[in-house]
């Protein structure tokens, strides 16, 4: 069967009246009145208050909990431990889950939950939380990766075996928990035709998805074993799937229904107090409500993970790119799952390279388990790769852009991951940065400019969706993917284009789990590209069903009908003098036709096109105290086709900045203690308005034709390049490109020193 | 447990009246008594300004001020910017210039800046930015919530 996914019916010459225009989002109005309902701002009759206890060391057999005297406390309706959960083997999926939600055997890093609380009161919980007594027998801890790698480092797991590695290594109990090889050609042997080769180690801090919403959900479990649960997330249905699998429940008894999402940036993919609120509902027989701190969430949510890698490229006079190695090694946390394949595949991808070697490690350490972020765990590496492409470009005293332009892959390019790229709009988007302005402007003395590229793979995946239509002709779109920025005011807008009628007459809901098939986690920039294809379809099938109404009506064969601007209208004068029908005329009668009208689409969405983007910044570095101010800042990226501008302007400008405190701020700061140090915004912190510019944009439009209206998806990209760009314009500035993340004043003055010293830069 | 306090204050100039205990903040108080959700938690420690609210003519963080502390006071919160279905130039321009996306910080910082053109009606840009300092936003990068502070000054200036 011919399904949307092989005949999107993309048009080149399509004239739109809606998409492209950027239209006030309908979810707006609430949000900026206060009346939009985020996850904590729900309350139900009778709800309880949940605590969390956690472990104050990062490294601890867990021995013995006693909550005899903090069940006495006025107030305390339930408690929660490890006794609670359904024992799952140590080391699978479902293992791991349910040890991240509540310590089992061991604590394995410094805010792991061990009990928790349910009671009338916050203070009343709080005070039981003070009477379990718990009692630990603390292990040895290891906080960084490539020590946690050492043959005598403290190990996390005894069951744990490199995965990828023979011989007498794959048999010892280990923090490694996979060794992964990722090659094309032979890049050893390349590398003897290269007349320039630069090779740098480099390394990456974790930074939190930081997302200004704490995790808060409510669960209400009843008696006869059905669960209700209310929190935020980009995933409802991965988190049913997960819940149901740790709980031991049916799927068709527990109901997620997502609240307006406050950020999320991949950090809410990921469960952390929902299956504890749903146990404590469940043993006190009220509604739970569980909020996390922002304590809580920066020391047992998230981060993204902190790297270490070695990238060595080599070049010809000419600027051909030979051969590239790479040695990667990722921290993950306390348990696998980091997504860290991603980055072997997507650190090159951009540039037309015949021998590539790459080792990435992924190692366990005492911190809390990583979760995804924005192009999971490629902004990391490509820290790296675009630091040495810049310098290779130097070296050979070729313009940065001509550079990348002499290596940029285009349609055809096969990938170190088998992929062959369709239409890309790489190269379009290396020529539009050439041309804009900031690139053509004058570097005031003594700044630096730095420029570096990135790319995302974007996704599609399983997604379902509903639309209605109602007698009066009005639409109503009921989505499974989240909206993280405005994506249900894309989704009308695409609806109201493919029926050509006015966006207000469209409005878009976000579904529960109930009420629609399993969507996939909204992450990875799939969400417009992958709705937007299910809405389409399901317009589509409405529009077909119209004009068979109409023909019904009118009776005439139904390929005597078409419809166009919201109206079935006869083919042609041959068919008959019909006055048309709008969607209200056909709509408002289904009594009497065939009944309600609604288009329903589900499906596994294939055809994402790749995105690229281009980063341009200057910095000025003040040489006294090694501040780097962020002067001027252009994203330039390939959007597809851009439903909203305005929003992918925000998707641009929100990913660069948070690329900004990532290469200039943010850092977990371990004690030698495995505690974290600074666990709060005033030490963690986060790019505020008076620390960067407005960053502009330039919306390069190269049409993914397996889309019906040509778009890419855009959240990605924006934050892979931007550590690179920063990195690379301090070393245009200064003379000596940092190599480690955060570039912190100390960091910065310590290399300005070396350059004088070294009588480089200015 | 503690005996709790009875309070009375205005909030939108609405007589409120409550009981709490000592250590409740009034940020817990609107938020969980009077159910002004709209008014955020996003840190409690007074670094984000997520719970920005007025306080007798006062800019302040909710989080940081015990309940107690706004007896007989007069609290402006988000709930109370619009006059009837008429939206405050800044709700507006936020809406048509894209200055929120997930929407969390929008309020905070919209009660912000009100107090700021209230200071001085034709901010610089920098002076917009040094006075949102205190308001975190994970998402927009700032540029669209500065242009729209900025639009709704030269609207409100009549300029
Ligand atoms: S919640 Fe008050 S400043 Fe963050
Ligand atoms: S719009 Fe999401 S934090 Fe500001």
């Amino acid at each position: 069967m011919t399904t949307i996914l092989d005949k999107p019916g993309f048009n080149p010459d399509r004239k739109y009246k809606i998409i492209g225009t950027s239209p006030v989002k309908h979810d707006g109005f609430d949000k900026v009145t206060g009346r939009a309902k985020f996850a904590a701002d729900a309350f139900l009759p009778g709800m309880l208050v949940g605590k969390f206890l956690r472990s104050p060391h990062p490294h601890a057999w867990l021995r013995k909990i006693d909550i005899s005297k903090a069940l006495k406390v006025a107030g305390v309706k339930a408690i929660v431990t490890r006794d609670d959960f359904p024992e799952i083997k140590q080391g699978t999926g479902g293992g791991d889950m349910t040890r991240i939600a509540m310590a089992r055997e061991k604590v394995l890093w410094e805010g792991h939950p061990v009990a928790a609380v349910a009671a009338t009161s916050e203070a009343a919980a709080k005070a039981a939380l003070k009477l379990i007594e718990v009692e630990y027998e603390v292990l040895p801890h290891v906080i960084d990766p490539v020590a946690a790698m050492q043959a005598d480092a403290p190990v996390l797991h005894d069951y744990m075996r490199t995965k990828g590695v023979k011989g007498p290594d794959a048999e010892r109990p280990t923090n490694i928990v996979e060794r992964l090889v990722l090659s094309v050609g032979d890049a050893d042997s390349a590398f003897k035709d290269a007349d320039v080769i630069v090779e740098h180690e480099y390394d990456t801090k974790p930074m939190h998805q930081g997302y200004i919403e704490p995790q808060s959900c409510i669960a209400n479990a009843s008696e006869d074993g059905q669960v209700e649960l209310w929190c935020c997330t980009q995933a409802p249905w991965v988190y049913r799937d997960r819940l149901t699998d740790i709980l031991k429940l049916d799927s068709a008894k527990i109901r997620i229904q997502q609240s307006e999402l406050g950020g999320g940036f991949g950090g809410k993919t990921t469960f952390y107090a929902e299956p504890v609120a749903i146990l404590l509902s469940r043993k006190a027989k009220a509604p739970v409500k569980m909020t996390l701190t922002r304590v809580e969430v920066l020391k047992a949510t998230g981060p993204v993970s902190g790297t270490h890698t070695r990238i060595k490229m080599g070049c010809k006079k000419d600027g051909t790119i030979v051969a590239a190695d790479a040695e990667l090694v990722f921290q993950t946390g306390p348990y696998t799952g980091s997504a860290f394949t991603n980055a072997p595949q997507a650190m090159f991808t951009r540039y037309d390279l015949k021998n590539v070697k790459t080792v990435s490690y992924e190692v366990v350490s005492n911190r809390p388990k990583v979760s995804s972020f924005r192009a999971p765990c490629v902004p990391q590496a490509v820290f790296g790769v675009e630091g040495v492409v810049s310098e290779l470009a130097n070296r050979i005293g070729m313009d940065q852009i001509d550079f990348r332009l002499k290596n940029a892959i285009v349609e055809g390019h096969k990938t170190i991951y088998g992929e062959v790229f369709t239409k890309i709009g790489f190269v379009e988007t290396l020529k539009a940065a050439k041309a804009c302005d900031h690139y053509n402007s004058p570097l005031p003395k003594g700044w630096g400019r730095g420029v570096a590229c990135g790319f995302w793979f974007n996704r599609g995946g399983e997604t379902a969706g509903t639309v209605n239509l109602a007698p009066d002709g009005t639409l109503t779109i009921i989505l499974g993917t989240a909206d993280v920025a405005g994506s249900r005011m894309s989704m009308s807008m695409m609806a109201a284009e493919e029926f050509g009628i006015p966006v207000d007459r469209v409005r878009s809901i976000l579904a529960d789990t109930h009420s629609l098939g399993y969507n996939r986690v909204t992450a990875g920039s799939r969400t417009t590209f992958s709705s937007g294809m299910i809405v389409v379809d399901a317009s589509r099938k409405i529009i077909a069903e119209l004009c068979r109404r109409a023909a019904k009506i009118w009776g005439v064969p139904e390929d005597g009908v078409v419809f166009e601007d919201g109206h079935c209208r006869p083919a042609s004068s041959n068919v008959g003098d019909f006055t048309p029908l709008s969607m209200k005329d056909i709509a408002s009668k289904t009594t009497y036709t065939m009944g309600a009208i609604a288009g329903h689409s589900e499906m596994n969405v294939t055809g994402a096109g790749p995105g690229f983007g281009l980063h341009i910044v200057d910095v000025d570095v003040d040489r006294q105290t090694g501040l780097v101010a962020i002067k001027r800042y252009t994203v330039v990226e390939d959007a597809g086709k851009a439903i909203s501008p305005q929003q992918v302007e925000g998707q641009y400008q929100g990913g660069a900045v948070q690329g900004i405190g990532w290469a200039l701020n943010e850092e977990y700061i371990y004690g030698a203690d495995g505690r974290l140090q600074n666990a709060g915004f005033l030490d963690y912190r986060m790019p505020v308005a008076s620390d960067v510019p407005m960053i502009d944009t330039v919306i390069v439009e190269v049409p993914n034709p397996k889309h019906p209206f040509g778009l890419r998806g855009v959240g990605e990209v924006p934050v892979t390049p931007t550590m690179a760009a920063i990195g690379n314009a301090i070393g245009e500035a200064i003379g000596i490109r940092p190599r480690s993340l955060p570039m912190s004043p100390p960091k910065v003055l310590k290399l300005i020193e070396e350059a004088r010293v070294k009588g480089l830069g200015g | 447990m503690s005996r709790k306090h009875h309070i009375t204050l205005q909030v939108n100039g609405d007589e409120h009246e409550f009981l709490c205990e000592p250590q409740q903040t009034l940020l817990d108080v609107i938020r969980d008594e009077l159910m002004l959700t709209g008014t955020k938690e996003g840190c409690a420690t007074g670094d984000c300004g997520a719970c920005s609210v007025m306080l007798d003519g006062r800019l302040v963080c909710s989080c940081l001020v015990l309940a107690v502390e706004a007896e007989g006071t007069s609290v402006e919160t988000i709930e109370g910017m619009a006059s009837g279905d008429r939206l405050h130039p800044l709700q507006r321009n936020f809406l048509e210039l894209n200055g929120l996306q997930c929407g969390i910080c929008t309020p905070g910082i919209l009660i912000a800046a009100r107090a700021l053109l209230e200071k001085n009606p034709n901010p610089t840009e920098t002076e917009a930015r040094y006075w949102l300092a205190g308001n975190l936003c994970r998402c927009t990068g700032y540029d669209k919530v500065i242009r729209s502070v900025l639009a709704a000054a030269a609207e409100m200036r009549g300029a």
